[in-house]
């Protein structure tokens, strides 16, 4: 079907098996997620909506937590380092890395690197840079993009990756998942063996502590950091907790949000470099903390979607997202979260992805799961009203005007006489209306026979 | 799964008005008719505002904010006085009461829209929590799908419904996969989102036929406008209903009604 949307045109043409591997995948997941959440808490809603508060109020006061945070995690003996923007974030790391004379780093998975484009600025600069998650590795051999949060790779199928193993020389075609996984993991612990560096991102920081916080289930992140002299985290302004206490909740929350497990196969909690009477462990530990116009998104009217911490349950759930896959959207956050995220992200950029607030027919099914309560719905609606307001032209194409439907809608006397007018409508079939949107609808729908004002004059004439 | 956001302490009044909505306006007279005819069953006096339209909702979700406060500030002034406005639609509820007021936070007028928020409902809401009425009298003997429309989430509209329709003598409610998914309308989401809105749709109507039931029924028309509109554009006739006009059939089958 004729689409202005490119979004809409993406879930158009998308290839079946890809759109169907995405949907299954996040069908199956919010499925765990919604069993294992009813299973486990009498009342999950209320641990959704005290996270969310404990999220909100860390962000109101996001000033002297970063300032804590900093006083503890320098006491643990870790160098913390401050970015406005990303470039200035791969800037410090490529420092990092030439101050400890670091060749080769491995690398965990991390939204926030992904922000700052690090592992192809860190190539450019002559530096190694390997993705120890299989599904970032997977999508780093491939010269792919991640295509959702959590899961990197929901939008490949096993054949896909078998033949890109094949073509890396990681064996002959073969697509059992277990040999993928046995044949990676062959290849990346030569990588962590060889690496001088360690790059992970952060779950939560705790600002009472200064402990960083990592969750996985691959032991990658672990395995990048401990077994390298120099630990390097990236960092976005947003992921701190205010106490160790706090992360009682998101901990409880977050696997069973993300992929429905009660809890990751590894959770770390770091405490800094090692120390003397430690046997191993990083000598250094860095911290980059990286703004990259959070600041501005917290003075903004959708300050909310700061809460996020990164699960994914919302992409899962979204019956958009189901259908065009992350890709669609364009850029590094897709699906509800990634709709209302990158165009306040995109800055002065915000123009060319103003459509993305527009993807959504605004089910709130987002909101219900996220575990951190952010209403979604209401900020895609905000920002739809923005792109409106500043004339985003992309955000508002395909959207019949309103003007004259408002003026119509506030004139009583005119109303009623569209209400007897439309019975014209029965006479004429909806392929001849000359207007796009009734064009759009009957592509695919049939409207029902035009009835207008016969309730009224019931009402008035009955007894 | 759902945290409530519909007002606290709303009048309960049995002196309403009723807003029709504009797709009942326009396409499903007898829904409207049907929202009488129950509403008066349980002694409700109802008084319709003649200058109604429609709720604003239409340019609230399709970004022109400026317009919807236009067509909201002319609910407020045909929706006067302080009785409960009751409306048989979920979605237009929930713009009354949880659009509005977010499209009027800068506004010098949002007490006047946070009033009308304060003492509007969903009909199944009003009649179940408002009125008290936890049962449904009459027979119904058919298998209806029920299509619990996504503006109810957030409000206790899902469960009232599902309360009274499983109370009426004969009625199946048939299990539904993946019950929470949307129906892919949206308002002007459906026209300018047609391939992911249509995908979403049939896809809703493949779940809701699924066991075969007699009816397709839910508390939002313009849910049923858009997956009748897929339904009629196949081979299938699944009748669609509005809840409002089960419950009136359940009291004519049973002779408590005037056929």
């Amino acid at each position: 079907m004729n689409t202005s949307q490119e979004i809409d045109a993406y879930a158009r043409d998308i290839k079946k098996d890809i759109r169907n591997a995405v949907y299954d995948g996040c069908k199956k997941t919010s499925e765990k997620r919604y069993s294992v959440l009813a299973s486990d808490f009498k009342d999950a809603d209320a641990l959704r909506e005290m996270a969310g508060k404990i999220k909100q109020h860390t962000l109101e006061h996001l000033d002297d937590y970063l300032q804590k945070a900093e006083a503890n995690l320098q006491k643990n003996g870790a160098h913390v380092h401050w970015a406005m923007t990303g470039e200035k974030a791969n800037e410090i790391i490529a420092d990092i890395m030439r101050q400890h004379n670091c060749k080769r780093m491995v690398k965990a998975k991390s939204m926030v690197s992904e922000e700052t484009h690090l592992v192809s600025y860190l190539e450019k600069q002559g530096f190694e840079c390997v993705e120890t998650d299989l599904g970032e590795f997977i999508v780093q051999i491939d010269g792919d993009h991640p295509s959702h949060i959590v899961k990197p790779i929901v939008h490949k199928n096993r054949r896909d990756i078998a033949k890109s193993f094949e073509r890396e020389g990681l064996g002959d075609y073969n697509d059992d998942p277990t040999t993928i996984t046995r044949r990676a993991r062959v290849y990346l612990r030569n990588k962590y063996i060889e690496a001088d560096v360690g790059l992970t991102g952060a779950n939560f920081v705790s600002a009472e502590s200064g402990r960083i916080v990592l969750i996985t289930n691959e032991g990658n992140a672990r395995f990048c950091m401990a077994a390298n002299r120099v630990h390097i985290a990236i960092v976005g302004i947003e992921k701190l907790v205010p106490r160790d206490r706090d992360l009682a909740i998101f901990l409880n929350l977050l696997a069973r949000s993300g992929t429905g497990q009660q809890l990751t196969v590894y959770t770390q909690f770091i405490g800094g470099p090692k120390a003397s009477s430690q046997p191993s462990g990083p000598e250094h530990t860095h911290v980059i903390f990286v703004d990259n116009r959070r600041s501005e998104v917290l003075a903004s009217e959708c300050k909310e979607i700061l809460r996020c911490i990164r699960c994914g349950a919302c992409l899962n759930v979204c019956p958009v997202y189901r259908q065009t896959s992350g890709h669609a959207y364009r850029s590094i956050y897709p699906g509800p979260v990634g709709a209302v995220l990158s165009p306040l992200l995109a800055g002065e950029k915000f123009p060319e992805l103003s459509d993305l607030p527009k993807a959504s027919s605004l089910c709130g099914a987002c909101n219900e799961v996220c575990p951190v309560n952010i209403p979604i719905p209401d900020l895609l609606l905000r920002l739809r009203d923005k792109a409106k307001r500043e004339g985003a032209k992309k955000g508002m194409k395909g959207t019949p005007p309103m003007g004259l439907w408002a003026t119509l809608a506030s004139q009583p006397g005119m109303w009623q006489a569209g209400l007897a007018a439309g019975h014209t409508m029965n006479y004429i079939p909806t392929e001849m209306i000359p207007h796009p949107a009734a064009q759009a609808w009957q592509a695919s729908r049939k409207l029902p026979k035009f009835q207008g004002g016969e309730f009224r004059k019931w009402f008035k004439n009955r007894n | 799964m759902s945290l409530l956001h519909t007002p606290k302490n709303r009048p309960a009044t049995k002196s309403v008005q009723l807003m029709t909505t504009c797709l009942c306006d326009a396409f499903f007279a007898d829904v409207a008719r049907a929202t009488v005819e129950i509403l008066e069953y349980l002694g409700v006096d109802i008084e319709l505002p003649d200058g109604q339209t429609c709720c604003g909702q239409p340019a609230f979700n399709g970004g022109d904010w400026n317009a919807s406060r236009k067509v909201v500030r002319h609910v407020i002034k045909t929706f006067k006085g302080s009785k409960p406005v009751v409306i048989p639609s979920g979605s237009c509820a929930a713009m009354i009461y949880h659009g509005a007021p977010l499209a009027f936070e800068k506004e010098t007028d949002l007490p006047a829209v946070n009033a009308l928020a304060g003492r509007s409902w969903e009909l199944v809401d009003y009649i179940v929590n408002g009125l008290g009425v936890k049962q449904w009298e009459g027979t119904f003997k058919a298998k209806i799908a029920f299509h619990s429309s996504c503006h109810l989430r957030g409000s206790e509209s899902s469960k009232a419904i599902r309360q009274l329709l499983n109370s009426i003598n004969g009625i199946e409610i048939v299990p539904l996969d993946e019950a929470e998914q949307c129906c892919g309308f949206g308002g002007t989401f459906s026209v300018s989102f047609p391939n992911v809105s249509t995908s979403m749709g049939t896809l809703k109507v493949e779940k809701l036929l699924e066991n075969h039931p007699d009816y397709i029924v839910s508390a939002d028309m313009g849910c049923v406008l858009h997956l009748g509109g897929i339904i009629d554009k196949s081979n299938n006739n699944t009748p669609r209903l509005h809840v409002a006009q089960v419950l009136r059939d359940a009291l004519k089958n049973a002779g408590k009604l005037k056929k």
